[in-house]
């Protein structure tokens, strides 16, 4: 998974593969940590808006 | 008792018969723990499986939920990347089968190997060229994105809303949801890919071999086909389900008949590359490795032709025609028929993908090998069934899944506090039913 | 991809079905020499693991005309296509591997968590699960070989061309100063045990090697050699149903090979 493990191999397969992998995962958080962020700062200024239902 | 936590304006069944529906559901659960615990504990000696069926009921069960949860992905694909607004009447539970489904799947996958406890392997020494090692990352991943989409539906709870943090995370997910449609679009594309790949990579089985394209054999393709049109089927089936023990509409039939359109296409087209494949397969593939067709469907006692007409005529064309015709979705039988078919015959296809190319002898003298579940792999098969029927009863009731529920069953009450709407709706249910039949009707069970 | 080297080994077997009389001394020898696991019942021959199973193959003609042949199966140690054996290229864990300094196909025990993948990719059966622990005879522990690690519940094992073998071997060359082993110092449990000297065991790219020579005469074939198994155990047979019966063939191909031989 990470280069730190013995079989890791610096070819095409391991970085096409790990390549894929970790830019889903990159997207995944990224995104993850940007709504819990601005979700805390929303709640911490305040602002009672009301987004209603979605 | 448990009304501050239901939707408003929603009816739902009284809290006994709710709790009534769990304890049933919940101790056919409690036996598939036991054999759960029986397989850690003992070890799958319990199972009936052996060195010719390595892989059995399990790995079935487990290709067939991750197809059947299909329908998560590809309502996903078809809402924020393709445009089609109308299916968020019923992506909620798209997704919610998804992710009951997927999380199925990994348990399954837990119990089926030999050293559990050595599962992290996968991911830490991976073997890149493994359809297997692509299969575990990816459904891994996707599950990540199901829980992803899934958290919003939660957070929408009445309760839970009220608390501001959650509310305002809530609504950020739902703004960059599209994103995460498309991650999961994108994973979902591959790890479905890798489980036809499981079996069409395996040069050693002629049964489940195919020819490759790049680095990926024709089953890859297919299974993610198949997934995105016989997986939207079984979500409209299951919602069929829900509102037939629900007794009351959820999802308007616009959204339903789109879906079932946009699945019949999906469907037909799947069912010619599957058929072209096949007659490949039959004509050259196989018999360059020394094997007529008919090779592959006799001298055993079970499979037969009659698996290929079943899959391909009966459950791949005569649904497609049915759904790809306004009248034949539109109509209520129709409808039944042709999201039943495409969930038989994809379950049948996985099992055939499976089981079948391990039953198959390949060296001349050997022999078939047959073989039936034990009862410790049938109820681990149900565990997952019943985790699956609970969340949905706990989410049917707490959760806001189907939004055009209220508008389908105004509840026609003279406005009460907020608090008293669901509990005064649970006291008068059988009432309203037995006068106004065609007025929303109370729950049998949800 | 891995690739072979010159000067890389490539083990291999040739079992001569000719002598082969089916008495079982080869599982005898290789169960007691890689410590194979066994029960009390072994009456279930699916789930009983034997690293070398001998089959009895039959002409499926009635008498006068009926013949047998009894035909010893070990790991067959596919090279495939550039080391992509049927299993290695699948195992999800990497605890299966292709040796290209060696051509044989290892077992990591400690590696497999069990998933029996490559099980269903390898269609000569070679591949065992271990449903149960090993549990031993009172006393029979201490007679266990210190060279072959026991195995646990949940992993698959297979024969290895007792690789342990090989390795004592070469200690004890470099020991002595050599860099190379000789044909006789490397030679596998079940080729010392055969008593009718059926199998012959050597470096198939060794042109002083047996196998060398053997692998190249006309009785012999590989089982599923048009799958591109690209097997390292070669068989000789006199007899063309015996070596008809290594692979599958169409209805036509039948005749064909039958008016050839």
């Amino acid at each position: 998974m990470l280069p730190f493990s013995f079989e890791w191999l610096w070819d095409m397969p391991h970085m096409v593969f790990h390549g894929g992998l970790h830019f889903a995962l990159t997207v995944l958080s990224i995104g993850m940590a940007y709504c819990i962020i601005k979700a805390m700062v929303q709640t911490i200024k305040g602002g009672g808006e009301d987004h209603g239902h979605h | 008792m448990d009304s501050a936590l239901i939707p408003e304006g929603v009816k739902r069944a009284p809290i006994w018969q709710f709790l009534l529906a769990i304890a049933v559901v919940g101790a056919v659960l409690l036996w598939g723990v036991y054999a759960m615990l029986l397989c850690w504990i003992q070890g799958l000696n319990v199972t009936n499986m052996n060195d010719n069926y390595g892989f059995a009921l399990w790995i079935w069960a487990d290709l067939a939920v991750i197809a059947l949860g299909g329908g998560a992905f590809f309502s996903g694909f078809l809402k924020y990347i393709v445009g089609k607004d109308e299916l968020k009447n019923i992506i909620n539970y798209a997704v919610l089968i998804g992710f009951i489904c997927y999380s199925s799947a990994l348990l399954i996958l837990g119990i089926d190997v030999g050293q559990p406890l050595r599962g992290w392997f996968i991911f830490w020494h991976a073997n890149v060229h493994s359809m297997l090692t692509e299969v575990a990352f990816c459904l891994s991943c996707y599950f990540g994105v199901l829980t992803i989409e899934f958290i919003p539906l939660i957070l929408e709870n009445r309760q839970l809303d009220r608390v501001r943090f959650f509310h305002h995370l809530s609504h950020n997910m739902h703004g960059i949801m599209a994103i995460f449609a498309a991650t999961g679009a994108f994973l979902s594309f591959f790890h479905q890919g890798s489980l036809g790949g499981v079996a069409g990579v395996l040069f050693g089985r002629p049964f489940g071999f195919r020819e490759h394209v790049l680095v990926w054999p024709w089953t890859f393709f297919l299974f993610t086909w198949s997934a995105a049109a016989c997986g939207p089927c079984f979500t409209i089936l299951v919602t069929k389900i829900t509102e037939t023990i629900a007794r009351k509409k959820l999802v308007k039939d616009n959204v339903i008949y789109l879906l079932a359109k946009i699945s019949g296409w999906m469907l037909l087209t799947y069912i010619i590359a599957k058929t072209i494949d096949t007659w490949y397969w039959a004509t050259t593939t196989a018999p360059s490795m020394g094997f007529t067709l008919m090779d592959f469907y006799t001298g055993n006692s079970f499979y037969g032709i009659w698996i290929l007409i079943l899959e391909i005529v009966i459950c791949g064309y005569l649904p497609a025609l049915i759904l790809i015709s306004k009248k034949g979705r539109e109509h209520p039988v129709g409808l039944w028929v042709a999201v039943i078919l495409p969930v038989i015959g994809v379950s049948l296809n996985r099992w055939v993908m499976v089981l079948q190319v391990l039953a198959i002898p390949v060296m001349p003298f050997d022999h078939w090998a047959l073989y039936l579940p034990s009862w410790q792999e049938v109820a681990t098969t149900l565990l997952p069934v019943c985790y699956g029927i609970i969340l949905v009863l706990i989410c049917y009731r707490y959760l806001p899944i189907f939004p055009q529920e209220r508008e389908l069953n105004p509840i026609e009450e003279p406005p009460a506090p907020s608090e008293d709407v669901a509990g005064a709706a649970e006291d008068e249910g059988e009432e309203a039913e037995v006068e106004a039949p065609d007025q929303p009707m109370e729950p049998a069970q949800a | 991809m891995k690739e072979a080297k010159e000067g890389f080994k490539k083990f291999g077997m040739v079992i001569d079905l000719d002598k082969c009389t089916g008495c079982g001394s080869c599982m005898v020898a290789c169960m007691a020499e890689n410590n194979v696991p066994f029960r009390e019942d072994e009456s279930d021959k699916l789930r009983s693991i034997t690293w070398i199973r001998v089959y009895k193959l039959d002409n499926g003609k009635p008498f006068p005309d009926y013949d047998e042949c009894y035909l010893p199966r070990p790991c067959q140690h596919c090279e495939g296509h550039g080391g992509h054996s049927p299993c290695v290229s699948v195992c999800p864990a990497t605890a299966t591997d292709y040796d290209m300094a060696t051509g044989i196909v290892s077992q990591i025990y400690t590696r497999c968590f069990g998933c029996r993948y490559c099980m269903a990719a390898c269609p000569y059966h070679a591949r065992y699960f271990n449903w149960w622990d090993p549990i031993w005879p009172t006393g029979m522990e201490k007679m266990l070989s210190p060279n072959v690690s026991v195995r646990m519940r949940g992993v698959v094992e297979k024969c290895s061309f007792c690789y342990h073998r090989y390795q004592r071997a070469r200690d004890q060359a470099y020991a002595e100063g050599r860099r190379e082993i000789e044909e006789d110092e490397y030679q596998t449990a079940c080729t010392q045990a055969c008593p009718a000297g059926a199998i012959t065991f050597g470096d198939l790219n060794n042109h002083n090697h047996a196998v060398y020579k053997l692998k190249k005469d006309p009785r012999a074939f590989r089982l599923l050699e048009r799958l591109g198994t690209n097997t390292k155990v070669y068989y000789l047979s006199s007899r063309a149903w015996v070596r008809q019966a290594g692979d599958n063939r169409l209805a036509d191909e039948t005749t064909a090979a039958k008016s050839g031989h």
